[in-house]
């Protein structure tokens, strides 16, 4: 049986880089490392979508993949 | 799993203080410069937006008002785009540089010193009840009630966008952000 984790996807496109989602994270996964656009461990990311919840351009997504 | 609060996590009380000290002596609006230089001077030096992240009292104020006040709906498409974005920067730099200009005139005594607080860059308030200084240079006054206004009408407006999208909706158009995000996207071009 294939297992499925679920993790944030940032849309750098249309990211605005305002820190929103980085307060709102249990784990510490999303950061603004270089003021551009936010990215994401993977291997902290638990998916719990509190980011993007939080995020006010709606740019992240949660998305499964196969581990 | 609450997190540990830092000491810039209170900073949104700064941003209310500033708010209202406009009422009672609009001098105090020369510390609005603070919120102009420190975000420019951080993406330049540190190359990053340290302080939309962190220090910035009115992206807190936001929300912690929009916890109650917003209805927590998407933005519009339009506003999160580049045009929209770089736009209304350039637009927010032509205002200021006008507001510049006038205060300029009454440094020249081409212009007297106009006591009102212009909202949303159209109405025009009277606020000489704010203005307590007797013997200090019209032009200081001028460009106090000038940034004033520049930071009442940001206010309102991530007021607005608060309330009818996501509580920290005005990051998304905020002139500074989008400054600081292009400095940043200079800096780490690779």
């Amino acid at each position: 049986m294939e297992r499925k984790k679920r993790f944030a996807n940032v849309n750098q496109k249309y990211c605005v880089a305002c820190g929103s989602c980085i307060k709102v994270c249990p784990k510490g996964a999303i950061q603004v490392p270089e003021g551009v656009f936010a990215t994401v461990d993977q291997t902290l990311c638990i998916g719990c979508g509190l980011c993007a919840k939080a995020c006010p351009a709606s740019v992240i997504t949660i998305k499964w993949e196969e581990e | 799993m609450k997190k540990k609060k830092h000491w810039y996590d209170y900073l949104w009380i700064v941003s209310a203080i500033y708010l209202i000290l406009g009422f009672f002596n609009i001098l105090f609006a020369w510390l609005g410069l603070i919120c102009f230089f420190v975000p420019l001077c951080i993406s330049v030096i540190k190359g990053n937006k340290g302080y939309c992240n962190k220090y910035c009292g009115r992206g807190q104020l936001f929300e912690l008002l929009g916890k109650k006040l917003s209805r927590k709906k998407e933005i519009p498409h339009f506003l999160k785009t580049n045009w929209f974005r770089y736009g209304f920067l350039t637009f927010f730099m032509i205002m200021f540089l006008n507001m510049l200009f006038t205060t300029y005139l009454v440094f020249a005594d081409i212009k007297s010193l106009n006591e009102a607080v212009t909202l949303l860059w159209s109405f025009r308030l009277p606020w000489h009840f704010a203005n307590k200084a007797e013997f200090v240079n019209p032009w200081i006054v001028q460009f106090a009630f000038g940034f004033y206004s520049v930071m009442l009408t940001s206010t309102v407006l991530g007021l607005i966008t608060m309330i009818l999208f996501k509580p920290r909706s005005w990051c998304v158009y905020c002139p500074m952000g989008t400054m600081t995000q292009g400095i940043c996207k200079l800096k780490h071009k690779k």
